[in-house]
């Protein structure tokens, strides 16, 4: 089974490596991309124009029910969580967890069981905790985890907590994880066996 | 094989989750059957996690035999997250390109939908005063939960939130004084009680119940996103049929009637902020 969707977490840190890694996703990358960055509740779209400088995927600030496409950005709206459904999005203005909103976990989660095993998770650098447990959940469900090396994370609390609360199946630095999505969403018939750490 | 498949679990879950949304709904006519997914089902599980039950079985069975754990359940499925003047760009706009419009009105009727503890609706109607307009206004402020629209009522609010609430408030384009509108007293605050004037408070679910008036502007902001879009499109058909003509039509920041059978019949009066006016 094919990946179709990536989702990427992110706080302290994240903006330059989001910016390494959308950058170097070919034009016609097959599967979409769903990010949380954490960020102040009353930051507006200078984000997703920002970064859409970098990529050639169009970037988007998810809208509610927007549909999810391959080869598209799609970023959590400051001060929404962004959630998960079967082939679209739903927002919510829920409490923040972890302090934050939008929070990694809430993304992750709700990732883990509308695509489960047809889902990647990444993980890169962040001076807090949110999206460990999201992540450790979709692993359970058969989805690929993957966490930045913290050697080449400007903040490696979030990279570290993974990697010590999480199998993770792939730990990368930061230039080989746009390449290694490549190889994972566009191999054909190569989907079955993971790479591994072992 | 005893251990679980993660995704035969995540299956039972599923059904777990219909069964107990199944049975709010006929034994009590609770409708959550059109709500999105993703969030309902993490609202169930925080639900579980503060009572401490182990499963959505053990909980429906429960639910199903005491009305008052159903409430209870009910309260922790709906969302109730406000502020005076959310989002002060939207009243910002509102001030700026539909006062004008309403300004043309001898009367003005205004419904703000699923207005849960009531702060936003007291931002508009300080808004109206302070624009000279709310002794021509009449504010429905609606929500389906009985408890909530209490504490509306009431007006009374903690005062430990009056410094955000100000800055916020400064933001939209506020004239005055904050303080000029409450009168705090102890750990709370008591909104003044002309602000309440123009407004009726009453219970209306936008998932059950019909239109009741027709009005010159309708607030729902941040309510739709909980409904998937065959809910969606249900309740924007009231809001359609419930504005006059050239009726003007305020969703929330991220919400959007892109994904709606609505699109076409409205246009855009402030599209970052959107607000959509009825075309005719």
């Amino acid at each position: 089974m094919a990946y179709e969707l990536i989702a990427i977490g992110t706080s302290l840190g994240g903006l330059s490596a989001l910016k390494t890694l959308l950058g170097y996703l070919p034009k016609e990358f097959p599967a979409a991309l769903a990010v949380v960055q954490h960020r102040h509740r009353e930051s507006d779209e200078v984000l997703s124009s920002f970064l859409q400088q970098f990529t050639l995927l169009p970037v988007h600030e998810v809208e509610d029910k927007e549909q999810i496409q391959p080869g598209n950005v799609y970023f959590a709206p400051a001060d929404y969580h962004l959630l998960v459904e079967s082939g679209y999005f739903s927002l919510s203005i829920d409490e923040p967890v972890s302090y934050a909103r939008p929070s990694i976990d809430v993304l992750f989660e709700s990732t883990a069981d509308a695509y489960a095993e047809r889902a990647i998770g990444v993980l890169l650098t962040g001076a807090n905790q949110d999206g460990v447990q999201g992540l450790s959940i979709l692993k359970a469900r058969g989805g690929m985890t993957i966490v930045q090396d913290p050697d080449t994370a400007e903040s490696p609390t979030l990279p570290n907590a993974a990697i010590a609360n999480v199998a993770v199946d792939l730990i990368l630095p930061l230039s080989q994880i746009a390449p290694q999505l490549i190889q994972l969403c566009t191999s054909a018939g190569g989907y079955s066996c993971k790479p591994s750490l072992q | 094989m005893d251990c679980i498949d993660p995704m035969k679990e995540l299956q039972l879950e599923d059904v777990e989750v219909q069964l107990l949304i199944e049975g709010l709904y006929r034994r009590y006519g609770y409708d959550f059957r059109n709500y999105a997914q993703a969030s309902l089902k993490r609202r169930i599980h925080s639900f579980l996690k503060v009572e401490g039950l182990p499963s959505i079985s053990v909980l429906q069975a429960q639910v199903l035999r005491d009305r008052a754990y159903a409430d209870r359940l009910l309260m922790g499925l709906t969302v109730n997250t406000t502020a005076m003047f959310r989002d002060p760009s939207f009243y910002m706009a509102f001030r700026q390109q539909v006062v004008p419009i309403l300004r043309t009105y001898p009367f003005i009727r205004i419904w703000h939908a699923g207005c849960s503890t009531g702060q936003e609706v007291y931002s508009m109607a300080i808004l109206l005063q302070e624009e000279e307009l709310y002794h021509r206004c009449r504010i429905y402020a609606t929500d389906a939960n009985e408890q909530v629209l209490r504490t509306a009522r009431n007006g009374i609010y903690p005062a430990k939130q009056m410094q955000e609430y100000t800055q916020l408030y400064l933001k939209a384009g506020g004239q005055r004084t904050f303080s000029e509108y409450y009168t705090a007293s102890y750990e709370s605050v008591i909104l003044r009680p002309t602000l309440r004037e123009r407004i009726v408070f009453g219970e209306h679910n936008l998932v059950t119940d019909g239109s009741f008036n027709e009005f010159n502007v309708i607030i729902c902001r941040n309510v739709l996103i909980y409904f998937n879009q065959i809910l969606q499109n249900h309740v924007h058909e009231l809001f359609y049929n419930s504005l006059c003509k050239f009726g003007i039509l305020g969703l929330g920041r991220q919400e959007t009637l892109r994904f709606t059978k609505y699109e076409t019949l409205y246009e855009d009066l402030v599209k970052a902020e959107k607000l959509y006016r009825r075309r005719s």
